[in-house]
């Protein structure tokens, strides 16, 4: 009994931490398959989305029903300037060109917030209600139910905006070819935008809920997560989008699943371990669609 | 006719390098003898020369072979603790201790270098790049939970051999670095590393073992990351699993992509400049990382810009203009 009732706590905590990996995985995965390119600095975006929150909720004391729109829309234009200012200048460069250019955002972000903020993690009380509901034994709190319902919701509009809308097809046909789908007269460079903002706004709602979850805020937040989540596209197949969805969630179950049974300290290098062992064994991920290399 | 003149002028420069070099080094050693300049000086010279060895490796790697590797820290840790436990626990005197730390630390790496690379070099680009991280990850959080490392408190009462004081070991191997890779690179084997940079395809069909050389690249490059190490564990004295996080990476790859890839002269001198520069803008350590961002940033955007094509265009036309004059 109390065996299965420990399981089953960890396996929903793997399935919040994993929802939000989830969220933040989408990220990359739709800025992969339109521009080609891991965005590095897409992890830093969950951590200005968290500091965005606090700012608007705390210094600006606004109710969370103003503050949340607001830090999701600040993350949506921080996509957008990212994109315009450091990526589409390089869209024919080579791609370690591009790669380090990543880097060198996710850096600035970084230390801009150090700047800003400064280094010592600043506490932040959750925004969503505290408390747990019991089921049969089990409890789960109201914040994990809020992050999984979240980004259930988000992954169903995800899924229909993309093939039932009109800039969904969009953002598909450029996904598909870029110049074929400019010829066709969809807006490639608006089309990327819309990306970017979308992934990052997604990335915003990450941060949102994340903080929740942890409460504390520094510079350096974004970085593990999105790392993980990266690993998490990695392994549903980067570029497809319910890939993203399933890498998220079972990168979530593994990580809990190895906190909880096997050692807290080495859980990261399980996490990093099956990245790698994933990327040797079927480099396409669960999801992904085969390449083959031409001349 | 023509290859005798260019080996008499490759002599003649070598020359030229050698007194460079000689002057160089006794600068640096009337400076230190003298004590010309403050302490907090003194103490950069030798995290210049392990920065040059970083950056001139990690340049095999990035520059001249073409994959971005983000772990080499991850090296660098394995070389460190390697070498110092050598110099810990190892009842000999202390420069044969040292001699054994060096070479251990640097096999040690290089053996990581092999493992890892292995598999790894199958990968591209961007997911090299990743893995690479998270293999430098992945030993930083070993090294964090091992007991003979000591964990998170790390190690410390590593006697302090290649100090400032010990100027002389640490400028030769520096020099003994900088001068294998450099003529690895203009070597037979250094055009085959390029090939594999410039068209990995094309280098296959005319008969480049790929993979072997790709191989090769790496695990020197590895090999003279733990030779770094070592130097940085018996500068320093204490050792700690963080000292290698990723930023350290970040902090190499800057130092290569500020000097030009593929340039080893350039790597040297951003070497110098990087290490240089936060100490001289002292107070403002946080703007160091935000200056190492805007530097990656700006070199890649005014690399690939059309001002950049200008420029190129507007020495080529002068180069062309002075030779039909």
């Amino acid at each position: 009994m109390n065996f299965w009732t420990n399981l089953i706590e960890q396996i929903i905590n793997g399935l919040r931490t994993g929802s939000i990996y989830a969220l933040i995985a989408l990220g990359y995965t739709m800025v992969y398959g339109i521009a080609q390119m891991i965005n590095f600095a897409h992890g830093d975006v969950i951590m200005v989305g968290a500091y965005a929150l606090y700012v608007f909720s705390i210094n600006m004391s606004l109710p969370p029903v103003a503050a949340v729109p607001l830090t999701i829309a600040v993350c949506g234009v921080l996509g957008i300037l990212m994109e315009k200012v450091a990526y589409k200048p390089l869209r024919k460069a080579p791609r370690l060109a591009v790669l380090i250019t990543a880097i060198g955002m996710s850096f600035l972000l970084q230390s801009g917030s150090l700047l800003i903020f400064g280094a010592t993690p600043i506490p932040f009380a959750s925004i969503l209600p505290a408390g747990a509901v019991s089921l049969g034994g089990i409890s789960i709190s109201v914040t994990s139910l809020i992050t999984m319902a979240v980004t259930v919701v988000i992954m169903i509009g995800l899924t229909l905006f993309v093939n039932k809308t009109k800039a969904g097809r969009a953002m598909r046909a450029v996904s598909e070819d870029s110049d074929a789908a400019g010829l066709m007269g969809i807006n490639v460079n608006k089309t990327i935008s819309m990306t970017f903002a979308i992934g990052s706004a997604l990335a915003a709602v990450a941060g949102i809920l994340y903080i929740c979850q942890y409460e504390s805020l520094k510079p350096t937040m974004g970085a593990l997560p999105g790392i993980k989540a990266f690993v998490a596209a990695v392994l549903g197949g980067i570029g497809s989008i319910p890939g993203a969805m399933l890498g998220g969630i079972v990168l979530g179950l593994i990580e809990s699943l190895s906190k909880a049974y096997i050692s807290t300290r080495l859980s990261d290098a399980i996490v990093f371990g099956v990245l790698v062992v994933v990327l040797l064994v079927k480099p396409s991920g669960l999801l992904g669609k085969n390449r083959t290399e031409k001349v | 006719m023509k290859r005798l003149t260019d080996n008499k002028s490759s002599w003649l420069g070598n020359g030229v390098k050698l007194l460079l070099i000689l002057v160089i080094y006794g600068c640096v050693m009337v400076v230190i003898d003298g004590q010309l300049v403050g302490r907090q000086m003194l103490s950069l010279i030798v995290p210049i020369c392990i920065n040059i060895i970083l950056a001139v490796s990690l340049n095999l790697a990035t520059g001249f072979l073409g994959e971005l590797t983000l772990g080499h820290a991850g090296f660098m840790s394995i070389g460190a603790y390697t070498g110092a436990l050598i110099t810990l626990n190892a009842n000999m005197p202390e420069p044969a201790a040292l001699a054994v730390g060096l070479a251990a630390g640097g096999l040690m790496a290089a053996l990581f270098g092999l493992i890892i690379g292995v598999p790894v070099l199958r990968l591209k680009g961007d997911y090299l790049a990743i893995v690479t991280l998270a293999f430098g990850e992945i030993i930083k959080s070993v090294i964090n939970s091992l007991s003979i490392t000591n964990g998170a408190q790390g190690l410390s009462g590593i006697s302090t051999l290649t100090n400032y004081r010990h100027f002389t070991i640490v400028f030769i191997l520096t020099v003994v670095t900088v001068v294998l890779i450099s003529n690895l690179v203009r070597s037979r084997h250094g055009r085959v590393i390029c090939s594999v940079r410039d068209n990995e395809i094309a280098a296959e069909a005319t008969g480049v073992p790929v993979s072997k050389v790709k191989i090769m690249a790496f695990v020197i490059s590895a090999f003279f990351a733990g030779i770094a190490g070592v130097i940085y564990a018996h500068n320093v004295g204490i050792l700690k699993p963080t000292n290698f996080d990723y930023n350290k990476s970040i902090e190499i790859l800057v130092i290569v992509v500020l000097g030009g890839m593929g340039s080893i002269r350039g790597s040297i001198i951003a070497a110098i400049l990087i290490t240089v520069l936060p100490e001289i803008l002292r107070g403002a350590d946080d703007l160091r990382m935000l200056l190492y961002s805007v530097v990656l940033i700006a070199m890649m955007l005014f690399n690939h810009s059309k001002i950049k094509e200008r420029i190129n265009d507007k020495l080529e036309q002068r180069k062309k203009s002075r030779k039909e004059a």
